[in-house]
């Protein structure tokens, strides 16, 4: 299988505080990778760094199998931001939201073209927000806010997908949707990289889990990631007390 | 007198003819950027930028160059040394604001008390409206079609730079860039404001117009006709005030923006403090705390 993100000997430090030591990540291709750690592990860091946002101190990241910002340029990379992240109130609809997603592929003044709205209303249709597209998006509930930044990255026709805590403020009964939208993307071969402290949805999200404190702890199955003594050293406490 | 004396009288004058042009003309291309500068955070921005400039167009006054050109020396030197001064000292992003525009502005003033023709440098502090030339009125034009083609071919990168920086980079945009190019274009129309409604009130016309459109919309690309249509009719009204009440026109085209301001924020249907109290009512009404067993 390919790696579709490759991450070799990462350092971060943030003047004294080190927040990455010498990570070294394959992530392949057409897979679910959760992220897990807790506050302070490094996992946005780690988000950031594969998204160029930080500069490492040392170490390279590959990703599609080549330069970040040629893959970046190219569309290749989404990202679905935390919900504090964004702010809610601002005057763009859902459907407006989406079309951000065409900006890579318009000319100078972003007009958008027949492909592009062809583009945001097979998004639309499969994140099935269509009915909803003209809502301000702050009036989406909290699991249709990201269904739109995930229909998003599918517009842009993106490779890899990273969401950042995805499932902060989703209602536990409606995260199914979520999910299953995530596993039929992969399903396609995209590569999707979730970064979450919630252990009780791993299994029915993820193919591969990635422990991370400054470094990666463990990486592998889910359900190999999900025993006792590594969740002890990832979290550094009992598995009865996790999240 | 009836009302269309009212209205034709002023007209009559050449002077009034270029005021209210010229104030109209920069009304509408701060109006335009004010609406990315609240959705941003940017308005104490606005306010150091347009202060910071006034060195600048001193400087150009005194050796003869174009005001924009100085301003937008000082724009970026401006913006420059708030960023170095946040980045490498324990200072906030606000006091460096504060202390960088407030000393640039005094430069300026202490540059305008040593000028050898004070007052036409005055005005650029005060605004001169009524008192503006057909060169400067040139001048204005051109600068505000200038920074208005920028902020509306870009307008679509802004509004992304505005909402999600983080995305503009994933798809390989630069948001230093569209963030400085939008700093940029402050500084041009800060030149173009400060001739109209003096630099001290520059600001106003930077922020109000964005904010009144933001509490009648929520569409972006809606913001962008209200603001520019709001203010620059405020601006109209301000003007034939100043010429019958014979008071300052600077003045009074700010102080119009902001009744205008005030009467949105209590009736705007939406987002209106009105609006809102009647919606929440209608709300209360409809699940009514003790539901029929």
């Amino acid at each position: 299988m390919n790696a579709a993100i490759e991450l070799q000997d990462i350092a971060v430090r943030y003047g004294e505080h080190v927040a990455l030591d010498g990570v070294n990540l394959s992530i392949d291709q057409g897979l679910v990778t959760a992220l897990i750690g807790m506050n302070g592990s490094g996992k946005s860091t780690l988000f950031k760094t594969i998204m160029g946002l930080v500069k490492p101190e040392r170490g390279t990241t590959t990703l599609a199998g080549g330069d970040p910002d040629t893959a970046r340029k190219t569309g290749r990379v989404a990202y679905v931001p935390q919900g504090e992240e964004v702010d809610w109130q601002f005057p763009v609809s859902v459907r407006e939201v989406v079309m951000m997603g065409r900006y890579g592929h318009q000319g100078f003044t972003r007009r958008p073209s027949k492909a592009d709205h062809d583009a945001v209303d097979h998004a639309l249709h499969r994140v099935e927000l269509t009915e909803l597209a003209k809502r301000q998006i702050g009036q989406l509930s909290g699991g249709q806010r990201k269904r739109a930044f995930v229909a998003r990255a599918i517009a842009q026709g993106a490779d890899i997908v990273l969401l950042d805590e995805p499932f902060a403020g989703v209602d536990k009964r409606l995260e199914g949707a979520l999910v299953s939208l995530l596993r039929e993307l992969a399903g396609e071969g995209k590569t999707i990289v979730v970064s979450t402290h919630d252990l009780q949805s791993l299994p029915a999200l993820a193919d591969r889990a990635v422990l991370l404190l400054r470094r990666v702890l463990f990486h592998g199955l889910v359900k190999d990631a999900l025993v006792p003594e590594q969740l002890t050293r990832a979290f550094g406490l009992d598995v009865g007390d996790a999240p | 007198m009836s009302l269309l004396d009212l209205i034709l009288e002023p007209l009559a004058y050449d002077f009034m003819v270029r005021a209210i042009a010229t104030t109209v003309v920069a009304a509408v291309v701060c109006a335009v950027l004010s609406c990315w500068l609240v959705l941003i955070g940017w308005s104490l921005m606005g306010d150091a930028v347009s202060h910071s400039v006034l060195p600048g167009v001193v400087i150009a006054y005194a050796i003869g160059a174009p005001f924009a050109a100085g301003a937008l020396v000082f724009g970026v030197l401006a913006v420059a040394l708030i960023g170095v001064i946040r980045a490498t000292s324990r200072v906030k992003e606000d006091a460096a604001m504060g202390i960088v525009f407030t000393t640039l502005f005094a430069l300026g003033v202490v540059l305008i008390s040593v000028m050898p023709s004070q007052t036409d440098l005055m005005h650029i502090i005060f605004g001169n409206i009524l008192g503006i030339s057909p060169s400067e009125m040139l001048q204005i034009v051109v600068l505000a079609a200038v920074a208005l083609t920028i902020l509306l071919a870009k307008r679509r990168d802004f509004t992304l730079f505005a909402f999600d920086p983080s995305h503009a980079h994933a798809i390989g945009l630069s948001p230093r860039f569209l963030g400085g190019l939008l700093l940029g274009t402050l500084a041009l129309t800060a030149v173009v404001a400060l001739q109209v409604v003096g630099v001290v009130l520059v600001i106003a016309l930077l922020i109000i117009p964005g904010a009144t459109a933001y509490l009648l919309t929520d569409r972006f690309s809606t913001m962008l006709v209200i603001a520019p249509i709001m203010s620059a009719l405020s601006s109209v009204v301000g003007i034939y005030l100043s010429y019958w009440l014979d008071a300052s026109s600077g003045g009074l085209v700010v102080v119009v923006q902001g009744v205008v301001f005030g009467l949105v924020y209590l009736l705007s249907p939406r987002h209106g403090l009105v609006g809102k109290r009647l919606q929440a009512r209608r709300y209360a009404r409809m699940s009514p705390a003790t539901p029929a067993a």
